[in-house]
């Protein structure tokens, strides 16, 4: 396959998973706002939630440079709507429905029109649509349409370069996030040191969860309060998990021996070496490190896994 | 679709029974649904010019375009003979020049056109094919006969939209198809990669076809990338292409591979920054060597231009009968060469009856429609004619045919042509069809799609 094709493919696949992940932030964000806090724990006011996504996304320092006020307009507007932030919804479906259109040859026609139709759906979008239609119906559009081409890409793909490709791109994407929102929870502080394990505390976790799909599972898996050693556990390397660290790599490493060949095998092996961390890891260890070291460390070794797939693979010097 | 007295003619007449059965809420229905239909599959084209950098979508008409099986037999024997004189003409200018030597075409008027590439003189090309793909402009005037507009012998598009045409119309109107018979032309894309394969540099029994476009903003683009999927080959940019010891290698993820044909729709002067235009960042450095190396087959070759400019189309009628000994099937429009004295003062005395075109103009930009110009549009190509009459030929209009269309008020008959694509390779081959294009306009002859024109699906019948 095309150095270039593959690249495309890649970076499709990370653009709709980065759009998916948004869209969960920011649901969840919303619904957090709009929680009775006083009703709960009279007397404590709720630490900006909106600050939430900004700081997650690594994103912060770009929303000041635009905006000058901290509002759930103004962040949606800025995650949803900017075009000038280019992890947007609206430049993630933009650029990976451009990179669906530089290699259109490479995917199926399905795929094509699935991506094309979800960009011009999201043009006539603007700040009143999305409010008088509503916040969460619009985020839910954006997850049903990343739902919508997994399950085409799926459904329709020959099991090919390119098809794995495109895993590729969406677990490195999705690894990176989980990792960026579980951290989420070190960012967001309490009211005091007195609330751990409070109900804000609580609504914190759980919202954390839900974010990542991870609350029913949850609850499912543990039938007991919601603890972060355990969410820890549950989104770091529970592998049966969609979107745990452990799953990501699970996919990410079984592709790379696929693509990989005697000449890359290196690859192969950081990324096996990464793997083995997370399957062989314990839960007393990450806890004793702490959680936000070690996913500085995750977050580290996948962006250094990912250039290294990008000088191999995509685009070799 | 109507005889000179009314009636339908035969070959239309099932099409014209559904019509005048079917609801006309019903067909505005369906109407709705090609555009959103081709909409979401992204069937647009860039456009120049004004808006640049936007895409459009190239009006799409429900009625089709129809042609009886003997006529098309006539018209299928008429294109092979025509491309097939091209090839040979192509052939001989660069190596013999025999046509030249005996005196049947003016030596300088091929020579010295910015269209030759003095680069091909002498070079061998595989099975002395150089306009691999034609895509050749025909008009009906009358029963069974046809002129031939132009020999679009460089980079013809549109043939994109001949298979989607028919793949909507199937869509829309399943029951028209289970009841006539109606040939396809759905295996076009086998047949190109076919020919394509059989001009590969000799020796080689798996040759590796790579398209090579200019990018995602030409305006052909969706072609380019629907016509490599539909081959199973690989759409490549000039970046992805790299030349070493005369062989032509794609960067793929697993290392260099070979390219044997490049099915390119590059223009000639973009194809090789060290052979022609330096500053070209779509071309590939060293494809030109390659190409002569003959480690590589380029189709279209380089230089084909050269056959289908305006002021060599006169001349194809001479060329059939000079290659051929053959009479030429289709006709040639009477061409005034405005460079001789004579003709240039017949079409200045009758400019409102003609259409004048520039020799080197493409695309149905910078023409004159005398009959449909104002007097002050007259006066100003008057002007820009006698400035430079060499770059000018003029013809006649026709009477062109007309097919109903939808239009704002109802069924009207408007302006088509037709370009059917001549493959030419170890044979001359072609779909039965082509693509049919309409000018939406009342009254207009300009049928290009950058000048307000639509297409249709055009139905050869079997039998």
């Amino acid at each position: 396959m095309l150095c270039r094709t593959a690249n495309e493919l890649y970076w499709m696949a990370r653009h709709i998973e980065r759009a998916e992940n948004t869209a969960r932030l920011l649901d969840v964000t919303y619904r957090m706002a709009l929680l009775p806090y006083e009703t709960i724990e009279p007397g404590l006011a709720w630490a900006e939630p909106w600050a939430v996504p900004l700081i997650t996304s690594g994103l912060a320092t770009d929303f000041y440079e635009s905006y000058q006020q901290l509002s759930a307009e103004n962040v949606l507007r800025f995650m949803i709507l900017d075009s000038a932030n280019t992890s947007s919804i609206y430049c993630c479906l933009r650029a990976a429905r451009e990179s669906a259109r530089a290699v259109r040859g490479a995917i199926t026609s399905e795929m094509y029109e699935d991506l094309n139709s979800a960009w011009l759906e999201m043009r006539v979008y603007d700040y009143n649509r999305i409010q008088s239609s509503g916040v969460s119906e619009f985020l839910d559009w954006v997850k049903m349409r990343s739902h919508l081409f997994r399950g085409v890409t799926f459904g329709t793909m020959l099991r090919d370069e390119a098809y794995h490709f495109i895993r590729l791109g969406t677990h490195i994407e999705r690894a990176d996030n989980t990792a960026r929102i579980l951290d989420v929870k070190y960012h967001t502080l309490l009211p005091s040191a007195a609330d751990v394990g409070g109900a804000v505390d609580y609504y914190q976790w759980s919202a954390l969860l839900r974010s990542v799909s991870g609350f029913e599972s949850y609850r499912k898996i543990y039938s007991d309060v919601i603890t972060p050693r355990r969410v820890a556990e549950l989104l770091i390397l529970r592998a049966d998990m969609p979107r745990s660290l452990h799953s990501c790599m699970n996919f990410i490493h079984e592709t790379l021996r696929v693509l990989c060949d005697d000449s890359s095998r290196e690859i192969e092996r950081v990324a096996g070496e990464l793997h083995a961390k997370l399957r062989y890891g314990r839960t007393d260890e990450i806890i004793k490190l702490g959680l936000h070291e070690y996913l500085l460390e995750f977050l580290d070794s996948i962006s250094a896994l990912g250039a290294e797939i990008n000088t191999r693979f995509l685009v070799p010097g | 679709m109507l005889a000179s007295d009314g009636s339908v003619r035969p070959h239309y007449q099932g099409f014209a029974d559904w019509l005048h059965r079917t609801p006309a809420e019903k067909i505005a229905q369906k109407r709705e649904e090609a555009e959103r239909a081709f909409h979401r599959v992204g069937i647009t084209f860039a456009v120049y010019g004004e808006d640049a950098g936007t895409e459009r979508l190239i009006p799409f008409d429900i009625v089709p375009r129809i042609i009886h099986a003997a006529e098309w037999r006539l018209l299928e024997q008429g294109l092979k003979q025509r491309v097939n004189a091209l090839n040979l003409f192509l052939s001989d200018i660069y190596q013999q020049q025999s046509i030249l030597k005996a005196g049947v075409i003016p030596a300088e008027r091929v020579l010295g056109n910015s269209q030759y590439r003095p680069e091909m003189q002498g070079m061998q090309v595989p099975g002395g094919i150089y306009a691999h793909i034609a895509g050749v402009d025909v008009v009906r005037v009358a029963e069974g006969e046809y002129f031939v507009l132009e020999d679009n012998l460089r980079v013809p598009s549109g043939v994109s939209y001949m298979l989607e045409n028919r793949k909507m119309m199937m869509r829309l109107f399943p029951e028209l198809f289970a009841r006539q018979a109606i040939r396809p032309v759905e295996h076009y894309p086998d047949m190109l990669l076919e020919n394509l394969r059989g001009v590969a540099p000799a020796g080689e029994d798996q040759p590796e076809v790579a398209l090579l476009t200019p990018g995602a903003h030409n305006s052909a683009y969706f072609e380019h990338a629907f016509l490599a999927q539909q081959m199973g080959v690989e759409l490549v940019e000039g970046q992805d292409l790299f030349v070493q010891d005369d062989a032509v290698f794609m960067r793929t993820t697993r290392g260099p591979q070979r390219v044997h044909v490049v099915y390119r729709r590059v223009d000639d002067d973009f194809l090789d920054p060290l052979a022609f235009r330096s500053d070209s960042m779509l071309g590939v450095p060293g494809l030109f060597a390659a190409y002569r190396a003959g480690k590589v087959t380029l189709a279209n070759a380089i230089g084909t231009g050269v056959a289908d400019d305006k002021s060599i189309y006169p001349f194809v009628p001479e060329m059939i009968r000079f290659y051929l000994t053959e009479e030429p099937i289709l006709n040639n429009v009477p061409t005034y060469q405005l460079h001789k004295e004579d003709d240039l003062s017949y079409c200045l005395d009758h400019l409102p009856e003609l259409v004048v075109k520039e020799v080197h103009g493409a695309g149905g930009y910078g023409m004159l429609i005398g009959p449909a110009a104002s007097s002050a549009e007259c006066d100003a190509f008057r002007a820009r004619i006698l400035a430079q009459p060499e770059k000018y030929i003029a013809q006649p209009t026709l009477a062109l045919s007309t097919c109903p269309t939808f239009t704002a008020l109802g069924l009207a008959p408007r302006h088509i042509d037709l370009r059917p694509y001549v493959l030419s390779g170890k044979t001359v081959n072609l779909a039965p069809g082509g693509l049919t294009r309409v000018a939406l306009r009342e009254g207009s002859l300009v049928v290009n799609s950058s000048q307000g024109g639509g297409t249709k699906d055009t139905w050869v019948m079997a039998g």
